[in-house]
């Protein structure tokens, strides 16, 4: 690590609210990744007729297992569960035994049920566990979030570095074409489409990357039509470097610090809007893992608080830790803090 | 205005009078004894003591971070406290003990007995008010007066510091030059009649004969207004025509303190010897004068486009106007002018980093000719070095890579251990340790970051190295090592230097050739120890006067 870096990171650990929102956001997003050993509706090891069987990673039939039926197993089928342990076998079972997809379908009352030891946070009014979907639609919103911020800072480094580079026409036109292109109204474009298309997450991901990458553009842009002056770019271009090694190693990496500044923000509009897609329901299709249609549902199910609650309380915690650090990251890049705090300058 | 004729404010010591030390013994007006400076735990000035007398003038010589500035800041006690401290020693200004004095004692002292004026004429002054208003505000707060007679007031400064009718109260900072600013400070510091003026770097930021212009107006004000004046400068020859006495300051400490005269004939400390040497640079060793032409330049024009509207004429200014040189292999090529000249210009364009017209002939291909590609292995041979030591590296590579960037483009299938060992070679060319490969630039001093510099140009083995004022931003001691190495490597590899300058001392002690620029022109070319013996052309004369402080 560079001294610079090394100097960052202490900048950013000397933040507390940012350093343990980062350690949270870490903790609650590695163990999302694990989803489907915290809750599942199949055990994740079970023994039976001598064997052990892997459910999580193998999908095995009903008749493999002894049963009837061509099709996969259905593990919390009485039948199924007396097959086992007939045999002499038994099931490993994660903490929640319920996946996202399937609807409980030995509950006790109408769904959606309010909480109860069976389901910690009651189920949605398709019956399906509520504690599920919010483990494996916060992992979906972040996974969701960290792609689009990949696609689309990329994106907008790429258009800024070539606008502040060349400068000139290049910049004129393009920045002519941010401005309009950015003038259009995503929302109502992306539901206009919707209503065309049947949305998956990969179109999802398409449309709204065509649409966010205007956000670093500017900045990128405007560190290399600074830095492209510096003598160090001169020099380069006197030792006869060609247009895109300057761009790569002489101005990029001076001109990141203010793109990486603006990651953390990037990355929790973009959960914000697919929460907000899911939420007016032209977002992932029907049946996803979806924090914004969880809220959807908490706000026609009024009569069952703990969806809304719920929904919001996930978006809301999952904001405020991606805001938190986003401002620890930008603290600690800023060179007048980072000076200050190691004593080189006041 | 205090007058010196009507006697009241003159300090002058009556014949006899301090010999028969009759009442009073005769006050200094600045006494410092013993005085420290700290920033924290670190102490930046070291228990150093001087005095001004009335009317008197002292500077205070050294190298950058040598405490010069500190140590004037500390007398209207300017410094940042309480980061700062004095651990030990008193200031005495005008009789009255400065350190530890209130904040209102010291209101009043500043701008009525001490006023300063700084070394930026750029940020010294507000943007977005008239210099007329920035002037007459303290006026107002001060002196009671109505705002008309704040108005003729400062007409009479302008006057006082020789800004003519034509700079007018109303105009906004941006629309004066550099001198004319500096002298609006020096109006400003005026205003109060201040018995003592410290003047810090006053002219460093000009060109030098608006530094000759602005040294005479001090010594002219100091004369007239019979007022005491503490000279900071790093540059010795400024000093010398202005100072009586020069106080040399090194590492927090005064090294040496004795009258102008004395400093200049016979240096006692080794310090000051050193500043001198520095100061008077040998002249080159010479070149053979029948060398064969590496490179020529024949009626070369650059212009710059301004602005243009819509319906417009496209307006141009032409920064280089018909310029032809021949430069010859050994031979370093000196191109004076100020700022403005089309000095850098010249360089870039024969560089081909900047389009220009004519015909420019480098190691026998004509470069217009040339496009993009074919012009690449000609990079090689045409190499440039910067002004700016801080700049010209890329913070975030470290010095083997960036003296490496050279060798991966032009010989990029070299194997790596190979390219190494040329970088190392490169860096104890230049005096630095190869084992710095792996550290970056902001651990290095500026001497040291211009000599990376030097070792990214020379790892390729160009023939000819356009230097752009790279000694400018360098202490004097530095300069000369700097300079020293140049000498070095051109003997060694029999290179060509077009070196590009203001400092004619630099230029006196490298170049063979000389080219005098003036406004895109080049006024006077030739061999440059002639042109420095017999300036044939006003403009040269002007310059070279200005430069060596001759007839201020």
């Amino acid at each position: 690590m560079s001294p610079l870096a090394r100097r960052r990171w202490r900048q950013f650990t000397r933040n507390k609210r940012a350093y343990y929102s980062m350690w949270v956001f870490l903790g609650l997003f590695s163990l999302s990744l694990f989803a489907e050993l915290i809750a599942n509706d199949k055990p994740i090891v079970m023994y039976h007729a001598g064997e052990l069987w892997f459910p999580v990673a193998v999908s095995y039939t009903d008749q493999e297992l002894g049963g009837t039926l061509p099709s996969e197993a259905v593990y919390w089928d009485p039948f199924v569960l007396d097959l086992v342990e007939s045999s002499g076998g038994w099931m490993l079972w994660p903490p929640i035994r319920f996946g996202y997809k399937v609807p409980d379908m030995y509950i006790e009352t109408a769904a959606p049920a309010r909480p109860s030891a069976r389901h910690w946070l009651g189920t949605d009014d398709t019956g399906r566990d509520t504690v599920a979907l919010l483990i494996y639609g916060f992992r979906l919103s972040v996974l969701f979030g960290l792609a689009l911020t990949l696609i689309s800072s990329s994106v907008g480094i790429a258009v800024g570095a070539l606008q502040g580079y060349f400068g000139g026409l290049v910049d004129l036109l393009g920045q002519r074409f941010v401005e309009i292109w950015a003038g259009l109204p995503i929302l109502l474009l992306l539901i206009i489409l919707a209503s065309i298309v049947e949305p998956n997450v990969f179109w999802l991901l398409a449309t709204l990357s065509a649409f966010s990458w205007m956000t670093v553009v500017g900045v990128v842009r405007a560190e290399f039509l600074r830095t492209r002056n510096f003598e160090y770019v001169r020099a380069a271009m006197a030792l006869g470097d060609s247009d895109l090694s300057i761009m790569v190693r002489h101005v990029l990496p001076n001109a990141m610090t203010a793109a990486l500044t603006f990651l953390p923000f990037i990355l929790s509009g973009a959960v914000t809007t697919l929460t907000a897609l899911d939420f007016l329901g032209f977002g992932l299709p029907a049946g996803s893992p979806s924090l914004g249609a969880l809220l959807a549902q908490g706000k026609t199910n009024l009569h069952a608080p703990w969806l809304g609650l719920t929904g919001f309380v996930t978006v809301g915690v999952m904001l405020t830790l991606l805001i938190f650090v986003g401002e620890g990251v930008r603290d600690a890049f800023d060179p007048r803090r980072t000076m200050v705090a190691s004593g080189v300058a006041r | 205005m205090r007058s010196t004729q009507d006697g009241r404010w003159s300090h002058q010591v009556l014949p006899g009078e301090s010999s028969q030390g009759i009442g009073k013994r005769m006050t200094k007006l600045v006494e410092v004894r013993d005085l420290s400076v700290a920033f924290g735990d670190t102490t930046v000035v070291q228990r150093i003591s001087f005095d001004i007398d009335a009317g008197e003038t002292v500077a205070l010589v050294g190298e950058s971070g040598s405490g010069k500035t500190v140590t004037a800041l500390s007398i209207p006690q300017l410094l940042p406290y309480p980061y700062a401290s004095h651990p030990t020693g008193s200031v005495l200004l005008d009789g009255e003990e400065m350190i530890g004095a209130g904040s209102s004692k010291l209101l009043a002292m500043r701008g009525s007995v001490v006023s300063m004026i700084f070394q930026e004429p750029m940020t010294s002054l507000n943007p977005l008010h008239k210099i007329g208003k920035q002037v007459s505000e303290m006026l107002l707060l001060e002196k009671h007066l109505t705002r008309r007679g704040a108005s003729e007031r400062v007409r009479e400064l302008f006057d006082l510091v020789g800004l003519d009718e034509s700079v007018r109260i109303g105009a906004y900072p941006h629309e004066l030059s550099g001198g004319q600013r500096q002298r609006v400070m020096i109006a400003m510091a005026l205003a109060q009649e201040p018995k003592l003026l410290i003047a810090d770097e006053p002219t460093t930021a000009l060109d030098v004969t608006i530094q000759k212009q602005i040294l005479q107006l001090l010594r002219d004000l100091q004369k007239r207004l019979n007022m005491a004046l503490l000279l900071i400068s790093h540059n010795l020859t400024v000093v010398r025509s202005l100072a009586q006495r020069i106080c040399v300051m090194t590492h927090g400490e005064i090294v040496e303190q004795n009258t102008s005269r004395r400093i200049f004939g016979a240096p006692q400390h080794a310090y000051t010897k050193h500043l001198l040497g520095a100061e008077f640079m040998d002249l080159p060793p010479p070149a053979a004068r029948h060398a064969p032409v590496v490179a020529e330049v024949e009626n070369l024009h650059v212009r710059y486009a301004l602005g243009r509207h819509w319906f417009g004429k496209q307006r141009f200014l032409d920064a280089v106007v018909g310029v032809s040189l021949k430069i010859r292999e050994g031979h370093t090529v000196g191109i004076v002018g100020e700022s403005g000249s089309g000095k850098t210009t010249l360089g870039m364009a024969l560089l081909r980093m900047i389009p220009s017209e004519g015909r420019i002939v480098a190691m026998g291909r004509e470069l217009h000719a040339l496009n993009k590609k074919q012009m690449k292995p000609l990079r090689q041979d045409l190499q440039v070095v910067f002004q700016d030591p801080y700049g010209s590296l890329s913070p975030r590579m470290t010095v083997g890579r960036i003296v490496g960037e050279g060798l991966r483009i032009h010989s990029g299938d070299t194997p790596i251990a190979e390219r190494e060992k040329q970088v190392a070679n490169a860096l104890i060319e230049v005096g630095l340790e190869p084992d710095m490969m792996n550290r970056y630039p902001h651990e290095f001093s500026g001497g040291e970051r211009q000599r990376i510099s030097i070792a990214r140009a020379l790892v390729v083995k160009p023939k000819l190295i356009v230097m752009d004022e790279p000694t400018s931003a360098l202490d004097v001691s530095v300069q000369s090592q700097i300079v020293e190495l140049l000498r070095e490597v051109q003997l060694r590899y029999n290179l060509v230097y077009l070196f590009i300058s203001h400092d004619l001392k630099v230029i006196r002690a490298l170049a063979h050739d000389l080219v005098v620029m003036h406004h895109g022109t080049v006024v006077e070319q030739g061999e440059a120890r002639k042109i420095f013996e017999s300036p044939k052309h006003e403009y040269t004369r002007t310059l070279m006067d200005a430069a060596f402080m001759r007839e201020l």
